[in-house]
């Protein structure tokens, strides 16, 4: 009984470290692609917009009505206790260090996460990935590398624009159902403004998003077995790229604050 | 010149390749024929280092493949072409773009020169004006020759066919053999070609070689192949030309 539970946590441990080590490995080996995608700069472009660009209509929406509902939220909190003239200066507190990086990084992890999967995990089925190398083109830097850097780059972006429409919602719900004065809710988010706040949600996004990036390439990368395989690749890019977040954002809140 | 000696391969606990040893001469082509999943692709994927064999040695002229680094492999690599069995071609990019890739990742060439290259293999394999479809819009006769296209266009010195004919109309088939014997005779390529078909194996072939239970069970001329008295080979040879 309690060996066989010591066994399971070891098998655990062992699964755990094994796919830490892959994922780092290929990030070892994109690293090396800096001069290729200097060269071949419309393959990072081309992933830029696949996942910036195309990744707004959605980033929109979650950022509106997260903003809205912690403005309601922070509301029903304050009632009786604080003055709605802080109303401001909470959600935009909230949203800039927590709000926006952790639920643009969830919608982009199931968004891009999973779709990077499956686009790789089925070039690897139909043997396209075996056909680069038969080309003498390193997978890795032709299509790791671009996918990895533009997650990096793009999801800070999309944090910050994701943070403006946050405000927006927020300011919306203050403004027509709390009756908070635009100038209450702006002038109180004003005076306790952190440029750290920012910097530090920036940063949480820009692991996020090289992370899930990379989660998606190692796990498309590894796909076997077909169709069916394709299909538990996006699965497992999306519950792997979630869970790092999640984590990655609790290591970070530590380190940060 | 590939020498390829003892090698051995399984997957799990099914082994595929017993031993196989095979030479092909420089500048000549080499047809490996045997049944249904005897491992004749997974020999040709050895050759290229897309499966690493448990033990053995593939010499491709000084290098050895088996057990190379990974930056060696890309250098041996770049010496080779290889035509897959189901094409592989790059489902995201067009036509020209799939035969044109290489050019783009390796050389210098100007897009336009790029273009006519593409549109000059395009040609010698029967296609023309196809450059921008996709290739999921082609017939997998098309897509197969759109392979072969990919496969030729660095001018490899080492080609790897897998099943170049499968799939074709009788027509289409004589022409990709007259093309095979073509390019071979013009550029001096070396070349293994793995088929089904007789005919074409008669056709092409300087050598021709029989997997059979992980080994290579005869390794001969046509002629010797025709004649042999070797029961699994009479059988394929009568087999084949029947059908
Ligand atoms: N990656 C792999 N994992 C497990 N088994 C494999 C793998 N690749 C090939 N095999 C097995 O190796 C054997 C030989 O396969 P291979 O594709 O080389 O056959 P083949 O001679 O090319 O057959 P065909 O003429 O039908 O193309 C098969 O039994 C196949 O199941
Ligand atoms: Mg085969």
């Amino acid at each position: 009984m309690i060996s066989g539970l010591a066994q399971r946590i070891g098998r655990l441990t062992l699964f755990f470290l094994r796919e830490v080590g892959t994922h780092v490995l290929l990030l070892a080996r994109a690293a090396t692609a800096g001069g290729y995608l200097l060269r071949r700069r419309h393959l990072l472009i081309e992933q830029m917009h696949k996942i910036g660009v195309r990744s707004l209509p959605l980033v929109t929406i979650v950022s509106l009505f997260t903003g809205a509902v912690a403005s309601w939220q922070a509301a029903y909190q304050f009632r009786g206790l604080i003055s709605f003239d802080y109303l401001g200066a909470a959600v935009s507190a909230a949203i800039l260090i927590e709000l926006s990086p952790v639920l643009t990084g969830l919608v982009v992890a199931g968004r891009v996460g999973a779709s990077i999967a499956a686009e790789l995990g089925t070039m690897r089925v139909t043997e396209q990935i075996d056909a680069l190398e038969t080309l003498a083109i390193d997978p890795v830097h032709y299509l790791a590398a671009p996918r990895i850097l533009a997650g990096f780059i793009m999801m800070p972006a999309l944090v910050i624009y994701s943070n403006l429409v946050a405000h927006a919602g927020g300011y919306l719900v203050a403004y027509s159902m709390l009756d908070v004065s635009t100038a209450a809710f702006f002038g109180s988010a004003r005076r306790y403004f952190l440029v750290h706040n920012v910097v530090a949600g920036l940063l949480k996004a820009f692991f996020f998003g090289g992370g899930t990036a990379l989660i998606g390439c190692s796990i498309g990368f590894r796909t076997a077995g077909g169709a069916e395989g394709v299909g538990a690749s996006t699965i497992r890019a999306f519950v792997y790229s979630s869970a790092f977040i999640l984590v990655m954002d609790y290591i970070l809140a530590t380190l940060l604050f | 010149m590939i020498t390829i000696h003892d090698v051995h391969k399984r997957f799990g606990e099914k082994r595929v390749l017993e031993g196989v040893s095979l030479t092909i001469p420089e500048g000549k082509t080499a047809v490996i024929v045997g049944c249904s999943g005897c491992g004749k692709t997974v020999l040709l994927r050895s050759i290229i280092g897309l499966v690493s064999p448990d033990s053995g040695s593939i010499r491709v002229g000084e290098d050895e493949v088996v057990g190379a680094e990974r930056r060696d492999l890309f250098r041996i690599r770049r010496r080779f072409g290889m035509l897959f069995q189901g094409a592989a071609l790059f489902d995201s990019l067009t036509v020209a773009e799939n035969i044109g890739l290489a050019l783009r990742e390796h050389t210098r060439l100007s897009r336009q020169e790029i273009r006519n290259r593409v549109r000059e293999k395009l040609e010698v394999v029967g296609l023309s004006g196809i450059e921008d479809r996709k290739p999921a819009e082609l017939s997998g006769g098309m897509r197969k020759r759109v392979g072969l296209a990919r496969a030729l266009i660095m001018d490899p010195r080492y080609v790897l066919f897998d099943e170049p004919t499968t799939g074709l109309d009788p027509v289409m088939s004589d022409a990709i053999n007259r093309l095979i014997i073509g390019t071979q005779r013009r550029l001096g390529i070396t070349a293994i070609v793995v088929t089904h078909d007789m005919t074409s194996a008669f056709g092409i072939g300087d050598k021709i070689a029989m997997i059979s239970d992980g080994r290579i069970v005869f390794e001969g001329t046509p002629e010797a192949f025709r004649t042999s008295a070797l029961p699994a080979v009479k059988q394929f040879v009568r087999g084949g030309l029947d059908g």
